[in-house]
């Protein structure tokens, strides 16, 4: 790199930590004028975080931020703004009630005399906008029902509007189809060629061999590499990014697969999903994938009970079950570990042997009334056999790690001794570390003869964990591979709708 | 080429909707009795509509930012009994004083609701419900303390009772009020940059923040003009009625909060306006003054507002459903083409 012109953005020595996490330790960044960059790592490896310390939302702990060679400490995303700073968020950040122009000028309206909105203005520069950017959208509509991908160029076009020169895409490709990434990639190029320097998360690494010119990889907060695309194979990258080659990141399994244990006939839900049928059998791991809203956790949550049905049913040994119950399904031996184990799969106040016995408060309870001892001898066990690292099992549990979470939900629902055990994203947002361990529990599991459903956005997970995977597009299952036929390249072109 | 956003137009929709029900409640309150339409008729129709028209703008500012105030019925109670107990004091005392000391009274109340809001960021349900009972307390331990139950018309000035129950060309001067703050208020929404972070904020608090949108300064503000609007429509009740207790407004909270919700702002915020929140009112005062004529006993009166609450916010929840359901068609037949 040449040292006459000061990288627009550089990052020297950054640290960050919320309570006891360590998020950022010690990460330095450069981006250049013209170049896209991208930042690579697993779930919880600090990415984010740069995000937020760049965008202005944290400010770092040590550690110095600048910006066109002058250090900066942001007050505010504003501030940030103001520097010419411009994010556009994983979950696109649009206020639904209001149109399009109004989207993309928010607070910064072009104004009229006595300082009143110039709508006029406002929807020609819009139109301008997204003419430029070759991307046909109404500035006048509201952005309720946009696709995912529009709104995130309804991001970038905010992003110009602001003539941001530092523009950080935060995995803007997760829910695109390949037709729109594509659009987003020429997008993309076009900024960087038009002086601006880009940073570009993603998790499919293909994607960043197609854009990006240099690439950093950070882990559990540190940064590992960071080298001219063109100099870091595949392999390296994907090393430096796990810390271990991927065959140790999943266990090997020999599948012993037994009778039908869940079968699914039919399964519709209007406008949510359609005609989904599949079986998953004792001992087997089966990978459900998809783009995020494909209408894959909808299913899990039909097979669950949570949502209702309009046609279809589901059989659990051969038994069918009564539809829109969860209690009847719990009885059944059907246990389901939420996506957002946050919101939906624990109580994040109460103790760790408290969430950890929930569902199974009848097996602790004499006459209704809760015995503390079998309570906790109950969620010792369990903690103990999946190896939560905890201090006291009185402690909230909202005092654990991501990991350790999620391992206490995996426990309450393994303490129901289920026969069918249905996962959304097990690993979401948890380190290496635990991930190695749930990975390892899941196997366990399937090995003992449980039949697994497991959902997972990281393609990796489900080509190393499933003996088969399901590949669902917007609503319906489109393919079906064995392990050995999986690859990455036919479940993307499965998920993402194309033949071509 | 700029055309109406779908949004507007839906506006539009809603509002036509609420004039309808207006047309047909008048029509059949007019065959039952002629004199409902007659211009005396429609003066008291105004007049009525007129203080809960106000309160009902105020509340639109909060509920399009996600937030709401309860405490109306008890701040309006306590600016009414300010104003009389000014006039007990000094039955001189210039009419514009008293306004603007109730209006004042009532930006102060709103105040300590939009810091515990927006500062201590306690849900404003929480909060208003708490200063509901803290502002009517205050109002009873006042009227106690100085052994004035009640104060009545001939306490206070002829001038201060004329801006209450007189008229401009045969129009209330309530009305009038009215109409002159809905008109500064639906202007500034629509052209000012704040007015317009109100509904971003309400549309989506974490986006708004991102924007850089001063959130918390906004929704204070926001109860700072809605409790100054109540204190100003405290001060014309006591105007209008002439007669002023301790218990002045309350219940009026429900009222108001069914007049913005039937009046079309969508009660999780984000979007309605100020002119359906007071055509809501209009319409909700022209079903309770049309009951009697048209035979249902002035008890059910209660029921009937409940009730339009209901099918105002079923209405929109189905349109929602159906708008939801449309754009995924639209949108599925796009990627497949």
């Amino acid at each position: 790199m040449t040292a006459s012109t000061p990288p627009l953005l550089e990052l020297r020595d950054v640290h960050k930590s919320f309570d006891a996490v360590h998020a950022l330790r010690g990460v330095s960044l450069e981006l250049h004028a013209g170049e896209v960059h991208g930042l690579a790592g697993e779930n919880g490896a600090g990415k984010s975080t740069i995000v937020r310390v760049i965008g202005g939302e944290h400010r770092p702990d040590a550690g110095a931020v600048l910006v066109d060679g002058a250090p900066v400490a942001f007050a505010g995303p504003r501030d940030a703004q103001r520097h010419g700073i411009a994010v556009i968020h994983q979950e696109p950040t649009q206020f639904p009630d209001l149109t399009v122009a109004e989207n993309v000028f928010m607070g910064r309206q072009p104004l009229r005399s006595l300082r009143r909105i110039d709508r006029a203005a406002m929807h020609r520069r819009t139109a301008e906008l997204f003419e430029s950017l070759g991307v046909p959208i109404d500035p006048g509509r509201v952005t309720r029902g946009l696709s995912i991908a529009d709104q995130q160029i309804i991001e970038i076009g905010k992003a110009l509007s602001a003539e941001a020169r530092i523009i950080v895409m935060d995995e803007p490709t997760a829910a695109l189809s390949t037709v729109e990434a594509e659009r987003l990639f020429r997008v993309a190029a076009r900024l960087a060629e038009g002086g601006a320097a880009l940073l570009f998360i993603s998790h499919r690494l293909e994607e960043m061999y197609k854009i990006c010119q240099r690439v950093t990889v950070l882990r559990d907060g540190s940064l590992v590499t960071s080298s001219p695309m063109a100099d870091i194979d595949r392999d390296t990258l994907v090393r430096s990014m796990v810390g271990r080659s991927v065959e140790q990141l999943y266990p090997s399994r020999t599948t012993d697969a037994g009778d039908e244990a869940l079968v699914v006939e039919g399964l519709t839900r209007a406008g949510v999903f359609a005609d989904v049928s599949f079986s998953v059998r004792r001992g087997e791991i089966v990978g459900l994938a998809g783009l995020v809203g494909s209408g894959r956790s909808e299913v899990a949550r039909a097979i669950f009970g949570v949502d209702s049905l309009d046609q279809g049913h589901v059989l659990v040994n051969g038994t069918r079950l009564s539809l829109g119950d969860p209690r009847a399904a719990i009885r059944a031996g059907v246990a389901m570990v939420p996506e957002d184990r946050r919101e939906q799969g624990l109580i994040l106040d109460l103790s760790i042997e408290r969430n950890a016995t929930l569902p199974r408060l009848g097996a602790v309870s004499r006459w209704g009334i809760v015995r503390r001892s079998r309570e906790r001898a109950m969620a010792t066990t369990w903690a103990d056999r999946l190896g939560v690292r905890r201090r006291r099992l009185a402690d909230p549990v909202a005092t654990l790690s991501g990991g350790n979470q999620q391992k206490v939900v995996l426990g309450k629902w393994l303490a129901t001794e289920p026969g069918v055990l249905i996962v959304d994203e097990p690993t979401r947002g948890i380190d290496v570390g635990a991930k190695v361990e749930v990975h390892a529990l899941l196997s366990e599991l399937a090995a003992a003869g449980m039949a697994v459903l497991m959902i997972s956005s990281e393609l990796s997970e489900v080509l190393g964990m499933a003996d088969r995977v399901l590949v669902m597009h917007e609503g319906r299952l489109t393919a079906e591979l064995s392990r050995k036929d999986a690859t990455e390249e036919k479940v993307l072109r499965a998920a993402t709708g194309g033949a071509g | 080429m700029i055309r109406a956003s779908a949004k507007e137009s839906a506006f539009a929709g809603r509002e036509l909707g609420i004039v309808v029900a207006l047309v047909a409640v008048v029509g059949a309150a007019t065959v039952a009795r002629p004199s409902f339409l007659s211009g005396q008729g429609l003066h008291d129709l105004f007049l009525n509509a007129s203080i809960i028209g106000l309160l009902a703008i105020g509340q639109a500012l909060l509920v399009i930012t996600r937030n709401i105030d309860l405490s109306v019925g008890s701040v309006m109670g306590l600016t009414a009994y300010l104003s009389g107990q000014l006039f007990l004091a000094d039955k001189d005392l210039p009419v514009i004083v008293v306004v603007l000391a109730g209006i004042g009274l009532g930006a102060v109340c709103g105040a300590i609701n939009g810091a515990l809001v927006a500062i201590a960021k306690v849900p404003a349900l929480v909060v208003t419900l708490g200063t509901l009972y803290v502002y009517r307390g205050v109002d009873y331990a006042w009227a106690s303390a100085t052994d004035t139950t009640q104060i009545n018309a001939y306490q206070m000035p002829q001038g201060f009772l004329d801006l209450g129950s007189g008229s401009l060309l045969g129009i209330p001067n309530l009305t009038i009020i009215v109409l002159v703050v809905l008109g500064i208020t639906a202007y500034a929404l629509h052209n000012f940059r704040a007015g317009r972070e109100l509904y971003a904020i309400g549309s989506n608090p974490d986006a708004a923040r991102l924007a850089g949108i001063p959130t918390g300064r906004r929704v204070f503000s926001a109860f700072v003009i809605s409790g100054a609007l109540v204190g100003l429509g405290g001060v014309l009740h006591a105007a209008y009625f002439g007669t002023i207790n301790a218990s002045v407004g309350t219940g009026r909270e429900l009222a108001v909060v069914a007049a913005v919700v039937v009046g079309g702002v969508a009660i999780f915020g984000g979007s309605g306006t100020v002119v359906g929140a007071v055509l809501g009112a209009l319409l909700l005062t022209t079903i309770t003054s049309a009951l009697p004529i048209l035979g249902v006993p002035a008890f059910w009166q209660r029921a009937v507002d409940g009730a339009a609450l209901l099918v105002a916010i079923s209405l929109d929840r189905a349109v929602m459903v159906r708008l939801a359901e449309r754009l995924r068609a639209e949108r599925a037949v796009r990627r497949a083409g």
